[in-house]
Formats: structure tokens, sequence, C-alpha cells
């Protein structure tokens, strides 16, 4: 009895749940309690378990309590947890924040969202969802695809039919794209609000670790608690420090919106947000530059970086390599805008062009300041500014948790995001256990010739298993939708990084072809379930794909082989 | 490029006269061994994906090799050059004009996203279309011959027929034959679409006549719920003519039903008129040199006769054994599908003659089975290896204007396979595509459904995606399919965004729960 006591307790303290306890062994009419207990709960055995005057039973009927989260909405239900406003907050209301949000309510915790969106430096503001859905994946996903159907209106004249070379109409576009999004913020408002999350439009600052003071957009103050609060306030792009770049520069938060054509644009970085615009601002027809300080694509595959760097100047997207901007001047404000870019290589030469548009998209920063984390001692890391967890997504303080973007040494990406807030909601509300797995995370770089892997790069396998330990197998082939197109002839590239010694076990895919995000995602689950390249071989293709070109690689890079395909 | 002529001059006089008398095979084997006949290791016949593979590979562990291909011309005089089926009148050139289709519709969404493109201005141009694919065509058949002259096969374009066990008479078009002695012999014919027996039939065409096409089809009927009857239907319908299937029972037999009907809602969406319950009973030409089709009565009736440019027949395939020479070898076949039996190792019943590919009873028709098959064949006998083709998972997808892709088993029998409903979980979603949403394209047949044992740890039986780039979507799922991909593996894997393949590992909603399977949000 005793142990089954110890239990109920520790249950209560792992969670936080206030309790008190009568110990009916040891006070004097202990019999008597017991007696008036088996006549109104018919359970004479201790522990008898109350939850705000609510019967729940013995020790396992407890625990079930617990795990079913009938335990969580009893202590909500009743008012229980008054000592807290919430039992979770969520401070950013992005893909992470969201999702966290929805799945704890639906957990039956009592939740709060803060979402508030600082404007650009050029002003530009949106609404609820975050970077993916406003200025991120969704918008730069529909004009990707709008740059494919013009190349799609291209191949459609090989293929017989007969149309004219059509022109572009930029803010058609934009207002289809700004379209979608509304529906998809109001979409969020109205998923918040059946799920019973409260909506706070505010930004919120911490005061101590339970509490945040928020201000909505009217300067209105309001201070809430929390038992718990998740980080979840995602990223910014970083602008650089030069003359001219806040007030003549735009970033990934402006270019989904811009209210007329970006005309001439210079690009400033080589991150994969900036090699994505390029490629749909160059299929869209505009004359576009991409300046480059050193590397493509810094942290993948260099050599499938580089195949996507070819595809972009293919395609007529030029590059200035090893230069970096030094001031923008403005020359007319227009629209459209004209503005002077002075850049200097790395060789000290000066160069110097004019452009309508200035993007940089030279790195993001994580939202981390003035939220007042250092009041109640959230731990950064010095690398990148980035909140610090553990595997759980706990911060150096036990009550503040991060997801998403804002994490030290995570992905950023969505789906990462949403996943982390999921099954943490589930964490910290109930009783899972389930740890959201970072490893083999798949992803897709949606330039003009998508770029989809998993996995390690080359030189990340190499580095980890060593040369003689890696064999990679690889192939150049022509898609088939390219040949009557009379395109990309080989243009697609496919890369399998296997570990010799772990029977061929695939530790890195790499796709460089129409639909690579498409194709990528099956084979994240086979890498998962430990997929070896012998089980990529024995999978019968599917014909004509360019996806089944994985189930006949059989050159590898060490073999020097030709890799170009011919035939069928 | 000229062949170099492999043999001495065939005697053919000779042979001939041999075939006129009836010869044995005893008597033949005698009165060949005065011959001149060249001895291979293995003679293939028939040059078509399976055919090709299985002798480049064999070719390849040194072995002496023949591939002999022969088209016999389809009745309305098509013919085309060496690689078989899948190369020259099915799934490349069906691809490209369903590509082409898919374009169109392209042309049509860009206007949406901003691209001044006049909708009512588009016009195809067939001819340059039927120009475009065949040129395609020529260079794979072109391909095709360099690779068997790398790899050292011999290339005989000629019909093959077994005379014996180690006998093969090749024929080619002037009926000038050789005689080629061989340890092995490999069947890989394939089938030819069939031509059922109604009156008129003939004037019909089939898929081996629709891609070379010399005038646009115009007003068009395709018989049969076939893959090939609804991917020709479909793609027919997105380059602009006037469409109608006929369907006599049920839609992609042997697939599973829900999807079926999916894909088939999709088209009619897409404009393809379906004709349901009847079958064709009579085809005349008109005065007017279009075709008069007689329906049987459907459950509404009788329906009227109708006119149309072409007709075309997908009721099916048959083996092409015709010429092999199988009944005089004692090679069996099954009665009523007419196909070669094998084991599980190709081999038939006489034991140096094996077959692959679409002539096998039982096998799916599929070139990426026969070409596996093939080429595990040479491995078997010659590479001293004992691999056989695993059929458990695999995927496949009907390329019909929204693709339908799928690896496993159908929810039907899967339920048959675990013993009844009650045993399965079903997750399933209806999503919208992100690049369908802005043009205000139909989604309402964008369906996945993951058939799943209901006990633990949920094992994956079947996966079904409908939708863009279903073929693209599944390749992958298949490779983890073979790896026992459960549900929690599926809810494991962390989604690509924005895509229609994250889809599959969000699936959450079982059909059994009752709620509303729709995908909101993102």
């Amino acid at each position: 009895m005793k142990r089954l006591q110890a239990m109920v307790k520790q249950l209560f303290k792992t969670n936080g749940i206030a309790y008190g306890a009568l110990e009916l062994d040891q006070v004097e009419d202990g019999p008597a309690l017991q007696d008036a207990l088996k006549e109104r709960t018919g359970q004479s055995t201790v522990p008898n378990v109350f939850v705000n005057g609510e019967h729940v039973g013995g020790c396992d009927d407890t625990l079930q309590a617990h795990s079913s989260g009938k335990l969580a909405s009893l202590l909500n239900g009743g008012g229980g947890d008054a000592q807290y406003d919430y039992d979770v907050v969520v401070v950013g209301g992005g893909s992470g924040g969201l999702a966290c949000s929805k799945e704890a309510a639906v957990q039956g915790a009592r939740v709060a969202v803060c979402d508030f969106v600082k404007p650009s430096p050029q002003g530009t503001t949106w609404g609820l969802g975050g970077t993916c859905v406003n200025v991120g994946c969704i918008p730069k996903k529909l004009m990707h695809q709008a740059a494919l159907l013009g190349e799609a209106a291209e191949d459609a004249q090989k293929f017989g039919w007969s149309i004219n070379t059509p022109t572009h109409d930029w803010e058609k576009l934009v207002t289809a794209v700004q379209s979608h999004i509304g529906s998809l913020n109001w979409g969020y408002r109205v998923q918040l609000r059946e799920k019973r999350v409260t909506y706070l439009n505010a930004y919120a600052q911490f005061v101590d670790e339970h509490t945040l003071k928020t201000v909505d957009k009217k300067g209105k103050e309001k201070t809430i608690t929390s038992r718990y609060i998740v980080l979840a306030t995602g990223g910014r792009p970083r602008l650089p420090n030069i003359p001219g770049a806040r007030e003549y520069g735009i970033s990934s938060d402006d270019i989904f919106s811009l209210p007329h054509s970006p005309g001439k644009t210079l690009i400033v970085g080589a991150s994969y947000i900036a090699l994505e615009c390029a490629g749909f601002l160059r299929g869209l027809g505009l004359d576009v530059t991409v300046m480059v300080r050193s590397i493509l694509l810094r942290g993948f595959d260099q050599q499938m970086a580089n195949l996507v760097g070819e595809h972009l100047e293919k395609r007529g997207v030029k590059f200035i390599r090893q230069c970096v901007p030094t001031e923008l001047q403005l020359i007319e404000e227009g629209p459209p805008r004209r503005v002077k870019v002075l850049a200097k290589t790395t060789d000290g030469e000066v160069v110097e062009g004019e452009y309508n548009t200035v993007l940089f998209a030279i790195g993001r920063d994580a939202c981390t300041d003035n939220i007042g984390l250092d009041k109640v001692g959230v731990q950064l890391s010095p690398k990148d500014g980035k909140v610090v967890c553990t595997p759980d997504e706990k911060s150096t303080v036990s009550n503040i948790y991060a997801i998403g973007d804002v994490v030290s040494g995570k992905p950023e990406l969505t789906p990462v995001a949403i996943q982390a807030g999921r099954l943490l909601a589930r964490r910290l509300v109930n009783d899972a256990s389930i740890l959201t797995d970072y490893a083999n995370v798949a992803t897709t770089v949606f330039t003009p010739m998508e770029y989809g892997c998993i996995g390690l790069s080359e030189e990340d396998a190499i580095a980890q298993f060593g040369d003689d330990d890696i064999e990679v197998y690889h192939q150049y082939f022509t898609a088939l939708e390219h040949t009557v197109a009379q395109r990309d002839e080989n243009g697609c590239y496919a890369k399998l990084v296997c570990c010799i010694s772990q029977e061929y076990k695939v530790v890195g895919f790499h796709i460089v072809a129409p639909n690579a995000g498409e194709i990528t995602q099956g084979y994240a689950v086979a890498m998962k379930l430990g997929a070896r390249k012998w089980d990529f071989d024995a999978t019968i293709g599917i014909h004509p794909t360019v996806s089944e070109n994985f189930t006949t690689m059989n050159v590898t890079k060490k073999s020097g082989a030709e890799s170009k395909s011919s035939g069928c | 490029m000229k062949m170099k002529a492999p043999f001495l001059p065939p005697m053919s006089l000779g042979l001939r006269c041999l075939k006129n008398v009836g010869t044995t095979r005893i008597e033949s084997s005698l009165l060949y061994s005065t011959t001149t006949a060249q001895k291979y290791d293995l003679v293939v016949i028939g040059g078509g994906s399976g055919g090709l593979a299985c002798a480049k590979e064999a070719a390849g562990y040194g072995a002496k090799v023949a591939v002999l291909d022969y088209v016999t011309p389809s009745p309305h005089g098509t013919v085309w050059g060496l690689g078989g089926t899948c190369v020259n009148v099915g799934c490349i050139p069906k691809k490209l004009m369903h590509q082409a289709a898919l374009l169109g519709k392209s042309v049509k969404d860009a206007a949406a996203f901003g691209w001044s493109v006049p909708p009512a201005e588009l016009q195809l141009n067939w001819h340059q279309l039927v120009t475009a694919v065949t040129n395609h065509v020529g260079s794979l058949n072109w391909g095709h011959r360099v690779a068997l002259r790398d790899k050292r096969v011999t290339y005989l374009n000629a019909s093959g027929t077994m005379l014996d066990r180690h006998t093969v008479l090749a024929k080619d078009r002037k009926d000038v034959e050789t005689v080629l002695q061989t340890d092995n012999v490999v069947l890989a014919t394939g089938g030819r679409p069939r031509y059922p027996t109604f009156a008129g039939a003939e004037l019909a065409i089939t898929s081996d006549d629709l891609f070379r096409l010399r005038q646009p089809p115009g007003r068009t009927l395709c018989v049969g719920g076939s893959y090939v009857s609804l991917e020709c239907a479909g793609f027919l319908t997105g380059l602009g003519f006037d469409t109608s299937v006929l369907l006599r029972s049920i839609p992609l037999r042997g697939f599973d039903q829900q999807m079926a009907g999916l894909v088939v809602s999709a088209m009619e969406n897409l404009g393809t008129r379906v004709v349901r319950g009847s079958e064709p009973l009579r085809l005349e030409r008109t005065a007017a040199g279009r075709l008069r089709v007689s329906l049987t009565p459907s459950g509404d009736g009788q329906p009227p006769d109708e006119e149309y440019d072409t007709v075309l027949l997908a009721v099916g395939r048959d083996p092409d054994t015709r010429r092999l020479g199988l009944d005089a070898l004692g090679v069996t076949t099954d009665r009523r599908s007419g196909k070669i039996v094998t084991d599980p190792g190709n081999r038939t019943s006489v034991d140096n003659i094996y077959a692959i590919g679409d002539i096998v009873q039982g096998a799916p028709e599929l070139t990426p089975t026969a070409i596996v098959s093939g080429r595990l064949l040479a491995d078997r006998l010659y590479g001293g290896s004992s691999q056989l083709l695993d059929l458990a998972t695999v995927p496949t997808t009907v390329f019909t204007p929204l693709e339908y892709s799928c690896v496993g088993l159908s929810e039907e029998s899967a339920a048959e396979m675990v013993g009844g409903d009650d045993q399965l979980e079903v997750y399933h979603a209806f999503y919208r595509p992100l690049e369908f949403i802005i043009p205000g394209r139909d989604t309402s047949s964008c369906y996945i459904k993951a058939v799943c044992e209901r006990r633990e740890p949920q094992r994956v039986l079947g996966l079904h995606f409908i939708g863009p780039n279903a073929g693209e979507v599944l390749q992958g799922f298949a490779v983890a399919m073979r790896h026992g991909m459960t549900m929690e593996s599926l809810r494991q894997a962390i989604g690509i965004h924005p895509t229609s393949a994250e889809e599959v590992v969000k699936l959450n909603i079982s059909k059994r729960s009752g709620r509303d399977p729709t995908v909101t949000g993102c």
C-alpha cells in the first residue's frame, strides 16, 4: 500500500501537481474516515485520490487517468490549477507554435498563443501563421509553380501546342498568392477558436519564468501566467550592416507582397532562399543576378549545390562570385526604384551595378532579442543566438521550452517545428514520452530544378565514416518529360551515399530533378527504417518516372565509370 | 549503321521445304546438324524490355547470346522498331502524350498565376506531337541496337519459332530463314491488344496504332475499363478531343475499387464522358467515313447509336505466342489466358526453355518487372545466382490525368488476406495539392489511403495515392514497404513542405473513426 501511495505522490510531484495527503494510519479517526470513504466511493483501500473534489480512485485509476488525459482535464475543469492563468502559453503563432498550442488544447490543457508580427524595415507585415504561410514555404512554392508554368508553356510548344511565348504579370501573381495566404490566415484563426485556444495578437515578453507581459497593436498591456511557456518565435531575415541596406534593400519578408514587379534584381547570398528566389524571379522573366560571398548552399552536399547553381546559370541567372556588397545608394525612389550597389570582391576589386530591387538572403536570425529571455535566465547559444535545448526541447529554465527555428542546432523547417510542437504538447500535458527524431529529416530546395536530400552530404559522410567506408552510387539522366521538350539533357542527377560497413546502409540521399520534393518524401521513410542499397535495388521501379532511377543505380563514383544515361 | 550479317548465308530454300513437309523434332535436328547453323548459349525470342535486359545481362557474363525481335504489323499496318511494347506503343509514348496533355492544362493554369495565355487560342497540332513522340521513340530504338552491339549480343530482326528444344528458326521480313542452335531459350514475346469478335471490330484501332496515327483522332470512343483505356481517354481529353470511355462493368479491375472510382470521377470532371454498362455490338463505316457504334442494351435500356471518328479498343491484351511453336514442344500454357506457365524461376515445362514478362501466367504486365526478371534470370543462368524476383511489393502507376499510384494490396484483397474488415485499419485523407488551389482545379479525387493491419504495429499492407506526380511520390514508399513500413514509421517521418507527398506521412484519420478525412490548413 505504501508503495502505491508513493507512486501516486511521485506522479503528482513529477508533473508539478499540487496535492495534499491525509495519512489514514496516522490520524486519530482514520478508521472512521475509511468507512466514510467506502460509503461514498465504494473503495476502502488507499490511496484514494480526489481531484478538485471529484473521486478518481486508487493508484491504477490515477495512473490511468493521467495517461488518458482525464487527470489533466479534471485539473483544468475544476479550475484546479488556479495558480496560473494557463497550462501552456505558446509565444509565436507560426507552424510550430500553432501545432503545439492546438495539440495541447486537444490534450485537455488551457492554452494561449501570442502572435505579433513586427513590420519589416520596408514596412511589410502579415497575419497569423508565421514565416511558412506568410513569407516562406507557401508563397515561394506558389511563385516557383508560377515559374514552372512559364517553362511548361515553352515545353508545350515542343509537344505540339500552338501558343505564343507568354509574358508575365507580377501584380496578378501577387494578388493570387496573397489571397491564398489570406485564406490560410483565416483558417488558422478558425482552428484556434475551434480548439478553444486563446489567441492574443500581442507581443509577449517575459516578466518571470511563469509570467508574460503582452502588448497589443494599440499598446494595451496585459499580464498572463502559465505553468509552461513554449518559445516558438522563429526567425527573421538578416540584413547586412552596410549603408542603405535597411532603407533600400528588401528581404524574403517583402518580396512575396511587393506591389510592383521587382524588375532587375540583385540577390545577395547563396542560401536556399537566395537561390529559390533567383530561380523563380528568373523563371518569371526577370533579369536576375546573385552575389555570392563564398559557396552555394552551405551545409548541403557541395556537388549537388554546384549542380543547382549550374542549372540556374543555364536558365540565365547571373552570378557574381567572391563578392559582398558594401553600400546601397538610392538613385530614384520610383517605382520602379533604382538602386546603385557598390560591392567588393575578395581581391579588393570594386564592383558596381544598378538594380530595381536588391534582395538580401544572407541568413536568418532567431527572434530571441527583446523578449526578456535574459531576465529569466534562458541560455542562448553564443554560436547562433538560439535557445539551447535538451533533446526534449527544454531550455535551461525547467518550465520554458522551445521549438522550431529558435532552437539551437536544429533544422529550420516547418514540418520539423510542427512535429516538435505536437510531440512536445503531448509530453507536457499528458504522459507521452515520444521525442522528435531530428535525424534523416528530408528537405527540398525548390529551385527550377528541385534538389531533394535526406541525411548526410557526401562530405559529411566521408568525415563521419572515412573515405574507405563510403560507397557513392550516382547517375546522370534525362527526365522523360525533358526529352521531347529538348532541354536539360542528362540534367538530372541522383546520388546515394552508402556506408559499406553497415551493409551499405544509405546514409545520404540526393537528387536534382523536376518534382524532387515529391520524389524524396517516401525515401525518407525508407531511410528511417534503415534502408540499405540492396533494398533500393530490390524494389521494382515505376516506369516511366524520374524516381525509378533510384532502383537501378549501379555505377559507383570510385569505379570512375560513365554515369550519364542513355536509353530507357 | 549497318549491322554486319552475323551468319553464313542461311539455307533458306531447304528449310522452307522442311517446314512444308511438317518435320518432327528428331528429323529436324538430324537435318540441321548437316547445316552450318551457329550455336548460342542463349537465344532470346522477343526484344522488349524483358528480353533485352536478359540478353544484355547474360552477355555480360560472357554468354553467347542472340535476340530475335519481329513486330507483326497491327491490323491497321502499324509497325515499329526494337524495344517492344513499352518503348514503342506503351509506357513511353503514353507518358509523353500524358505529359503533352498535362502541359496543355499547365498553360491554362498559367493564366491564374499571371501569365498572358489566352486559353481560347490554345490548339494542339496532333501531327507535331506524333512526330515529336515518334522521333523520341526512334532514338530509343537506336539506343537499344547500340546497346546490343556494345554488349556483343547478336540481333536478328526476325520472328522465332522453336523447332525443337534447342533449335530456333528465325524468319525475317523477307522470309529469309536462319537456324540457331542454342542451349537455352528465353521466350519474351510479350502481348498484343485483344480484338473482340463483334462485327466490324477490325475498323477499330488499338494502342498499337494510336501513338502513330497520321490524322488527329477526332471524336474518340475508348472501349474498356483497363488502365490502357483510361490513360488514352485521359490524354485525348486533355489534348482537346471529344472523348468517351465505354465501361462494360468495373474500371481498373484488380485495382482498389474505391481508388478506381475516384480516378474515373476525376476524368469525368475533366471532361471525359463515361458510358457505363454496355459494350459494342457492331461497328460500321458511315458514308461520311465515320464509325457508327451500336451498343448492347444497358441497364438504362438501349443506348442510341453514336458516331465517332476513332474507336480505340483496350479490352485486354493476349500473349503473343502464336509463332513460338509451343504446342509441338510441349510447353505448358494456361488454357484460359494462353500464357506460359513457369515455375518461380521462370522455367517452363521444358527445362531449358524459360519465359519472362507479359507472356508469363500470373506475372504483372509491367516493364520494370520484366526487366528485373530478365536480369535475375540471366544472373541465375550464367552468374551463379539463385535470387528470384520478389513480387510482393511491386508499385505501379496509372497515368490518368490525375495519376493513381499504388503499392501492395487493395483494401479488398487486404481484408480478404487478414480475415475481414475488422482486422484492418485504413487511414485516409482527401487533400488539396498546393499547385491546384490558385487555378481553382478540382481536387475532389485527390485522395490517399494506407491500408494497415489493425493490430500493432499496424503494418502497411497497401498504399494508394491519387494526385499529381503520383508515380514520383510512391516509388520511395515502395522501398519503405519492403522494409516493413508501419503507421508508426509514417508518423515518425517528417514531411517535406509543401508537397503532396507529405500528406502520406501526415495520415492520421482512420475510416473506422468516421471523422472527416479532409485535410485542412497546412
